[in-house]
Formats: C-alpha cells, structure tokens, sequence
C-alpha cells in the first residue's frame, strides 16, 4: 500500500479515520497535560493513576450495568482521582517517598480492580468484553458516539488549562512565590491533578493502562528538549502526542498483528529518540559538535601559547619556531599541524617556511593572553610587566 | 482445607516473602517504581528467549528476563546521565517502550503460543497447584514452591553475605563510596535479583501484583521500625498476613487470588498507615493535640509567674481574666486551668489561680528555653 493510497484512506475509511481521530485526541490531551505532569517530576503519576482507574471502572459496570464509555468514564476518573489524592497524602503525612507510594497506590488499586473484575464475569447478562477495553486499549473498536465522548472531554480539559494557565504555571515553577501572591497552590495542585486524571482516561480506552504512561511522558519528554518556553513546549506536546496517535493508527492499519496501542508508544518512542539526539542546543549530537569545537579552541590556545612562550626566549617575539619543537612541546598529544593549519587561515599564525612557523603581529596578543592564562605567574617577570605597561599605554 | 487449599497458600506464601527481601531496599533506596519498570520489560526477555529457545518452559527464559530486567536498570540510568530528562521520566520513558515491542513481537508472532497478555497481568497462582514436580514418580508438591524457594533463598543468601554493604550504600551511598565499595556493582546485583523475582512470580500473581508484593509490605513495615534487620522481618510478616488472608478472602468471595492478596496488603498498610503506635495518623494527631494543651499549660505558668507579686497579681490570676488576656474561650481555658490543676502547676485559692513551686520551675525552665 503506498503512502498516497493510505493518507486517502485516512480521510474515506470511515473505521480508520474514526481510531485516528480518537489517537488524536488522546496524543493532545495527554501531550498537553504530561507536559506539567514532567516538568513537575510527577511522570509517573500517570502509570498510577491509569492503574488506579481500573476498579472505578468495574464500580461504574458493577452499578449501572452499563458499558457506555462515558459511564466507565466517570468511574475512571473518581477512582483516579481519589488513588491520587491517596497517594499524595501519603506522601505528605508519613515517611512514605514518592515512588512507593506510586507503587504502592498503582498496585493495590489494580488489585482491587481484579477483584471487581471476576464479580463482573459471574454476572449473567455480561462478559468482561468491554471493560477489558481499559486494560489493554483497542482504539480499534472505536465508535463515532465514543469520540463526541473524548472531543467533549478533552475540550473542557483543555479550556481549563488555557483559564488557568498562568497559575498552573506558577504551580510547576515556583510554587512558593505562587503562595505569597495569594494563589492557594494545594486548590491549584488538586485541580491540575484532576484535569491529568481526566486527560489519562481519555486515553485509556485507545492505549490501555500500561502503555497510558507512555503517553503522559513521552510527548512532554521530547517537546521539552525543542525549547525552554512552557507555551511553546505544551504545544509541541501536543502536536507529537496528536502526530504519534495519527501515524501510530496509520502504521498498525497496514500491518496484520500490530495492535493500534503498542504501535503509537512505538510511534511516539521514536520521535523522543529523535528529539533526544537532533534537538538544537540540548540535544546529544548538539553536545558532541560543541565539546569537539571547545576541544579544538583548547588545541588552538595551547599551539599559540607555546608558540608565545618560546618567542619570549628570543629578541623577535615574531621568530619562527621549528614544528617539531611545538610538537613536542604539546606533550605528543599530537594535531599540532592542524591546528597552525586552523590558526593559519585565521591569520594569527603565519609559515615562514617548510617546517617554520611564527606568530603574526596579530596573533601576538591573542598568544599572550593564552600564555597567560596557563601561566599566571610569568606576569611577574620584568619583562612581562613592561609589555603589560605598554599594552595598557596603548 | 484442601491438599489445593495448602498448595495455593504454600506458593503464595513463598512468593510474597520471596518478593519482600529485595523490596525492603527498593523501598529505602527510593527505587520503588523500578519493579514496575521491570516487572512490564521482563516479558520481553521472556519472548526474546522463546524465540531463541522455542520453549516456553526451558529456564534460560528466566536468564533472559533477568537480563532485560538489568537492561532496563542501565537504559534508565543511560538515558538519565544524558541530563537530558529527569529519573521518573525516563523510566516512563523506557519500560512502556519495551513493553510495546514485546506486545507486538507476541501479536505478530508467536500468536499461537501460549502466553497471552491478560495472564501477564493478573497470573495465574489458581493453576499452582497442577503445575507439580515429579521426581521418579513421587509427587513432591506444587513446581511453584520450588521455583519461589530457590528465588527466596537466593535473595535471602544475598541480603546476609552483603548486609554490611547494602546498609551502607542504602543509607549513606557517599561515605560508602569513599570508604571503597563498589556501590554500582552492588545496585545491578540487587536490580538482578529483583528481576529474578518478578520472573518468577510473573506466573503466579501477574506483572502487576508483582509490585504490590514488592512494595507494599516493606512500605508497610517501614511505617513500624526504625530498625533494617526488623524491617526485613516484619515485611515477610506482613507479606505472609497478606498471603494467607488475601487467598481465604478470594476463597470466600470466589474472586481473583492475586488481586485479593494485593488488596489485603493494601488494607493493611492504610490500617498502619492510621493506627501505628509512634508514626500513624491517630499517634500524630494525638501527640498534636496533647502539644497543643501542654503549650497552653505553660502560657498560663508564664501568665502567673509574670504577674506574680505585682500588685495586680490578685486580677491577673483570675479565670475569668484569662479568656480576656490569653483571647482564650471559656471552656478552653477552664479545661486548661483543670489540666494545670492536675498537674499540680497551679492551685486554686480564693477564688484565683498561684503557681505551685513545680509550676513556677516549669515556667522558668520555659522562658528560659525560649
């Protein structure tokens, strides 16, 4: 199938643009909200809460009889909600850290699920069908009425995201100043938790419980290594989250045997490994490049320093030194003619001959200054000190 | 009781100490989320190894997983020494990844195999029992006991040959690298044990409750003591307690064992949680309250010592004087002033209040610690 043939499909496959609409909303919701969720050291909040939904799901099933998303929904998020806010009094009231309260938390709640789920299969009327939905996801079975139910949802997330963005931000940046300007940061706390509660559940039905994580961190991850600006890096989030979803919908459609959840994780994986290594200034091959540039400037300054010193041994400080003296005197760490070559072409160096060079009237300072700085205590020679005079004179 | 009944709890039993020892110090480590990383990636190990084996009971799938489980560790670490993202991300980052592969490299192929992603995460401690080691014939019990034992011991024998050690880089991983250990070497074998347990209780309560095994009884004990090798010895009790009466539930109930057995270990921790004797919700409240009294108290010794001999001292000692001065409600200050009483702080006299000699002392001592 080629890649023209599969975007049309996109737009006329009703089935396909269905579960992509819906991967869609759940990689900008999640990519949105994941962003406070990592910048706030909470990513695995989302792993916790995904897990935690599970009994409020069976709840909802168990009460109303019911498999309508919204319903389960419902059930979700108060569970979700309310493992949360267990979780962080336990952290907040005994000596508890974090990470085993996240455990903690994730692994019980899920348990209790499990234990709801086998009431639910001695039922009459039911099979586990559509609540093994939010255990492993199937964006596959999507159906139009489930996407109203998401698009709402994530709307109203959303729009209360952008009501209060300014103090969401105080929140994740600096929670102190944020109280002494009269904000109530725990009111604030609660609510951003809630709106990452609503926007996991969203998610839940496309990606499942285990890979929900995936996506509350992912999108956020990689976004966060394109900027340092909170507006522009929930945006990005969310356009990868949305970017994941779509293409992650489009690569397991063309294939049998790849389920639609495990395939955006993929899908949004990469784009972390990509964004890891390529960002601009951040990212690992932008770190190698400037480690190699500081590593050539140190090169450069330790030839011209050498060259310098070994000129004060001689009247003309513009004598031509042999190479093989520099090369030497560079202990045999060796690039010596590379970098002439380099100070050459900048005009700091010039070749008096084949294997001669001398420093330039206006690589003179530039090798004592180097000279200097490795040697501080030259400056307290006569000689030195009358440069330095005349230097300062002119 | 069944011949099932006790094979069931026997495993179970097993397992949750067995997943206890090295949860103690994943716990103090603050390394907790680390056996939910892995007990999701070991199952790609575990396919990798089907592939390279074919055999879905050979033990090298053990190994396997026990390496992706390190594998995991490093990765994590890899990817935080990068500076690039913080530790909980990247362990966000990379067990739903591996997890992803292995999901799919089971879909695509090896569909026809047995090893389905629901048994994955709930397991299947109810099969225990079928599951039976014969040796020339004679039945020797459920093949899970043994599997678990051999985990339980090696994670025993681990913890006493390097007890020293993983007190020291547990509470104090800086001084314990300048006195010269090794405290990375030490990290990696205990992440390989832990992936060892979660490879092995994987088939017997699912990835999931593999953690709450893990966490929750050493959370639990860590609310309890102050003390490691107490804290060891309470979270196999505890993870015991949670075995037991986590199967007899289910049993009642006809539910999930292994979700009954976290569930239990849940409630047990928010019953210590509330009611431990120095650190729960009920002692702190206490302890706040009898503070706040105590505090009170010793406001009002002040309040005397300051007045006494001064000519408004008879005034000042009043009860009904002290609502106006200290802005105290009636009913709290005569509950105060009945405290002191007690205490034998102050006595009444005529109708007002005189500090006693040790009311005058606790007075002084306060002031003077202020």
């Amino acid at each position: 199938m080629d890649i023209f043939q599969l975007l049309s499909d996109l737009f006329t496959n009703y089935t396909l643009r269905t579960v992509a609409m819906g991967s869609m909303v759940l990689g900008i919701v999640s990519g949105a909200l994941g962003s406070f969720a990592v910048l706030r050291r909470q990513s695995l909040l989302g792993d916790a809460i995904s897990h935690a939904a599970l009994p409020g799901v069976v709840l909802a099933f168990l009460f109303t009889r019911s498999k309508e998303p919204v319903v389960l929904m419902v059930g979700a998020i108060l569970a979700g909600w309310v493992g949360t806010i267990m979780m962080i009094n336990i952290v907040k009231r005994s000596r508890i850290k974090e990470d085993s309260a996240l455990g903690l938390i994730l692994s019980v709640f899920f348990g209790i699920g499990l234990v709801l789920l086998t009431f639910t299969q001695r039922l009459p009327d039911a099979s586990q069908a559509g609540l093994d939905k939010f255990l492993f996801g199937q964006a596959a079975t999507f159906l139009i009425r489930d996407i109203y139910a998401m698009v709402f949802l994530a709307g109203v997330v959303l729009f209360l995201l952008g009501l209060f963005w300014k103090e969401f931000k105080l929140l994740s940046f600096d929670p102190e100043f944020g109280e002494s300007q009269g904000f109530s940061m725990n009111k604030l706390d609660i609510l951003l938790t809630t709106l990452l509660v609503v926007a996991i559940v969203i998610g839940l039905q496309a990606v499942g419980v285990v890979l929900m994580s995936a996506m509350v961190v992912a999108p956020a991850a990689a976004a966060r290594q394109w900027t340092d600006r909170l507006s522009v890096m929930v945006i990005l989030a969310a356009l990868f989250g949305a970017l994941a979803g779509v293409s992650g919908t489009l690569v397991s459609s063309t294939t049998e045997g790849l389920s639609t959840g495990p395939t955006i994780v993929l899908c949004i994986s990469l784009i972390v490994f990509i964004s890891l290594l390529l960002a601009p200034n951040r990212g690992l091959i932008w770190q190698a490049l400037r480690r190699l540039r500081q590593k050539r400037t140190l090169y450069l300054d330790g030839v011209l320093a050498d060259m310098y010193s070994l000129s004060r041994q001689h009247d003309n400080l513009e004598y031509a030194h042999r190479i093989e003296v520099l090369r030497t005197m560079n202990a045999g760490r060796g690039g010596v003619y590379r970098s002439l070559k380099t100070l050459e072409a900048k005009g700091l160096v010039r070749r008096a001959d084949d294997r001669l060079w001398a420093l330039t009237a206006e690589g003179l300072p530039v090798a004592r200054r180097a000279f200097l700085l490795l040697h501080p205590h030259a400056l307290d020679t006569p000689a030195e000190k009358a440069a330095q005079e005349k230097g300062s004179e002119a | 009781m069944t011949q099932a009944d006790i094979d069931i709890q026997l495993v179970a039993m097993v397992t949750a100490v067995a997943c206890a020892l090295p949860g103690v110090f994943l716990v103090l480590r603050r390394m907790a989320m680390m056996s939910d990383a892995i007990s999701h990636t070991v199952l790609l190990g575990i396919v990798l190894g089907f592939f390279l084996v074919g055999d879905l009971n050979s033990p090298l799938l053990i190994v396997g997983a026990a390496a992706m489980g390190v594998l995991t560790v490093s990765l994590v670490a890899l990817l935080e020494r990068t500076r690039l993202v913080k530790e909980d991300a990247a362990i966000g980052l990379v067990f739903p990844a591996l997890f992803s592969l292995a999901v799919i490299l089971i879909s695509r192929y090896a569909g026809d195999v047995h090893l389905d992603t629901d048994a994955v995460l709930t397991g299947e401690i109810a099969l225990a029992p079928f599951n039976r080691l014969y040796i020339y014939g004679y039945d020797l019990g459920p093949t899970g006991v043994y599997l678990m034992g051999v985990i339980l011991l090696l994670n025993l024998l681990f913890i006493v040959l390097f007890y020293k050690e993983l007190k020291l880089t547990t509470f104090d991983a800086g001084l314990a690298a300048a006195l010269g250990f090794a405290p990375s070497i030490l990290h990696y074998s205990l992440m390989s044990l832990v992936s060892i347990t979660v490879v092995g209780a994987f088939d017997i309560v699912g990835s999931v409750l593999v953690v709450a095994l893990m966490i929750a009884p050493p959370a639990t004990a860590y609310l309890l003591t102050d003390r490691l090798p107490r804290m060891i010895g309470l979270s196999a009790l505890v993870g015991v307690i949670s075995a037991i009466m986590g199967y007899w539930i289910a049993i009642a109930m006809d539910a999930s064992i292994a979700g009954s057995m976290a569930a239990v270990a849940g409630v047990l921790f928010v019953l210590v949680f509330l009611f431990s004797p120095e650190r729960g919700m009920l002692a702190i409240a206490r302890r706040r309250a009898e503070q706040r009294w105590l505090f009170a108290q010793t406001m009002l010794t002040i309040h005397l010592l300051n007045h006494e001999g001064t000519p408004e001292a008879e005034q000042e000692a009043q009860v009904v004087h002290l609502q106006e001065f200290l802005r105290w409600q009636p009913d709290f200050a005569a509950r105060v002033v009945r405290k002191a009483v007690e205490r034998q702080w102050v006595i009444r006299h005529n109708g007002h209040l005189e500090l006693t000699a040790s009311g005058r002392e606790h007075a002084s001592a306060a002031m003077l610690q202020s």
